[in-house]
């Protein structure tokens, strides 16, 4: 069974239409890339999967159980949003790190505040909330060592750099347990000598198993990390395939073109 | 005249001062962020109104909005201020007086509090919000635990200025015959012909703004633990 299934995707600011229909699955553990020019609808498809916009069209499924259908005609309630919503998690292309919380509370905030409300809708006792705080603290110091700051662990987002801060961001991402993680060109931000530590995260996740969706811009990255490649070109996948076939052999002239200018870069 | 004994009335109105001073900031600015939060509300009717509201505040002089409330009870509900003085369980009409004044202090500067407190949330980047939904936080989270802290910093500086000048618009309360430091200076100008109440008076006033000047410099640098 696929994982994630998204199909046929519309989405319009007014009258322009940024996705015009975009269908794909994904298996778990399996990296999709997604490459094309600025403005060909990355981003915006990045943010229908995790509602941050709704799309006017289509549907998607997880684990075959349907998160968002735009023919339902019933709109989600707050509550329902926020319970699908964590099917998903998004690395953006600006960190969008808490600045008044250090690395590790920018990582388990989220999560214990998640956790907590659960309780205390269950009536659990103080120590039980306790020990889920404890363990979620854990977890998140986990997840920071994991992303190679653990020396950070209780320094500001500000005294980092933009590397660190966007590994502080997956590791933040990740404390929820998200099963799909969505990037968002999670290397544009950043300085070139910055990049690699990055991507060696991420592709540290696909050893881990992680099913991926990444908007990237680092071609030589996106062919060794990907299992699945998507050319996106004005709001349509103008072609896909495996990395072999996608940058080794592009079948449409737009795909090698942008490939073309991508490499001499 | 005794010199130990008119400071000692100048403390007494300056206790005055410091009471409506105090209960002015503590309703005032919970009452500028629900303003605040009214003016930006989504459901037109309620921003337009608090925007109107607001804007007729901030459009005239405090020292009209003290007498006007004063006539409110009478005017539009028919109960004459003794009945309602009566009615909110006050021994004393001063008691009353103090009432409507410290009404249109909170109502005044919440209005002043809120257009900054408006400010400083619009100010927080979009990010910060998207960052909150994505990781599953509700509305309330996400202000109570992202924005907040993040619109305190950017509003300390602003909101100092208008709490310092609370301090001297306090004086405005005479106007409502509320004996505060500048009424007990003027009983005391007029019984013993001398000015030098007054400039004591305004003693009493720059020490205090000293006070505040330093508590806010100390708040800010505590808050600027981090850079955004
Ligand atoms: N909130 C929005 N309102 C209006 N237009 C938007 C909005 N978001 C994106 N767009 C437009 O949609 C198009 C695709 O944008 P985007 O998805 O960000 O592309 P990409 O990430 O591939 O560069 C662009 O033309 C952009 O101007
Ligand atoms: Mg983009």
């Amino acid at each position: 069974m696929n994982m994630l299934e998204v199909k046929n995707i519309t989405k319009s600011f007014g009258q322009q239409e940024v996705l015009k229909g975009v269908s794909f699955s994904l298996k778990q553990g399996e990296v999709l890339v997604i490459i094309g020019s600025s403005g060909s609808g990355k981003t915006t498809l990045l943010r229908c999967l995790n509602f941050l916009e709704t799309p006017n069209g289509g549907s998607i499924y997880v684990n075959g159980e349907e998160v968002f259908s735009a023919d339902s005609g019933k709109k989600l309630s707050d509550a329902q949003l926020r319970d699908r919503r964590l099917h998903f998690g998004l690395v953006f292309q600006s960190f969008n790190l808490f600045p008044q919380h250090d690395v590790l509370k920018n990582v388990t905030l989220a999560p214990t505040l998640y956790r907590t409300t659960e309780l205390k809708k269950k009536k659990a006792s103080k120590s039980e909330i306790k020990a889920a705080k404890a363990e979620i603290i854990e977890q998140g110091e986990t997840l920071v060592d994991m992303v190679g700051l653990s020396e950070k662990l209780h320094e500001h987002p500000c005294r980092l750099s933009g590397g660190q801060q966007q590994r502080v961001a997956i590791a933040r991402a990740l404390a929820l347990n998200p099963d799909i993680l969505c990037f968002d060109e999670p290397t544009s931000a950043l300085d070139p000598e910055l990049t690699g530590e990055v991507l060696r995260v991420i592709r540290s996740l696909k050893d881990q198993g992680r099913t991926m969706v990444v908007v990237t811009h680092e071609m030589e990255f996106a062919r060794g990390v990907a299992d699945h490649v998507i050319y996106m070109a004005d709001g349509i996948i103008e072609e896909e395939g495996t990395p072999e076939e996608v940058f080794g052999n592009p079948k449409s002239e737009k795909t090698k073109l942008f490939l073309a200018a991508g490499f001499n870069k | 005249m005794d010199f130990w004994g008119m400071i000692y009335d100048l403390c007494i109105g300056f206790g005055v001062t410091l009471k409506l001073f105090a209960l002015t900031l503590v309703f005032s600015i919970p009452l500028g962020f629900i303003l605040a939060f009214m003016s930006m509300s989504k459901i037109k009717p309620i921003s337009l109104i608090t925007k109107l509201f607001i804007w007729v505040i901030r459009g005239t002089p405090l020292l009209l909005q003290c007498l006007i409330v004063t006539f409110v009870p009478s005017m539009l509900f028919g109960i004459p201020n003794k009945d309602f003085k009566e009615f909110l369980g006050l021994e004393t009409m001063a008691d009353l007086q103090f009432m409507f004044v410290l009404f249109a202090f909170v109502v005044n500067y919440a209005c002043y509090f809120s257009v900054i407190i408006e400010g400083g949330i619009k100010n927080i980047s979009v990010g910060q919000h998207e960052a909150g939904k994505v990781l599953g936080m509700t509305k309330w989270q996400i202000f109570r635990h992202v924005v907040l802290m993040q619109v305190v910093r950017k509003i300390t500086a602003p909101m100092s200025n208008e709490i310092i000048t609370l301090v001297k618009d306090t004086a405005l309360a005479r106007a409502l015959s509320v004996i505060e430091i500048i009424a007990v200076a003027f009983e005391k100008v007029n019984k013993y012909a001398v000015l030098s109440p007054l400039l004591y008076s305004c003693l009493f006033y720059l020490a205090f703004s000293g006070l505040l000047t330093l508590v806010f410099y100390y708040v800010e640098k505590k808050l600027s633990y981090y850079s955004v």
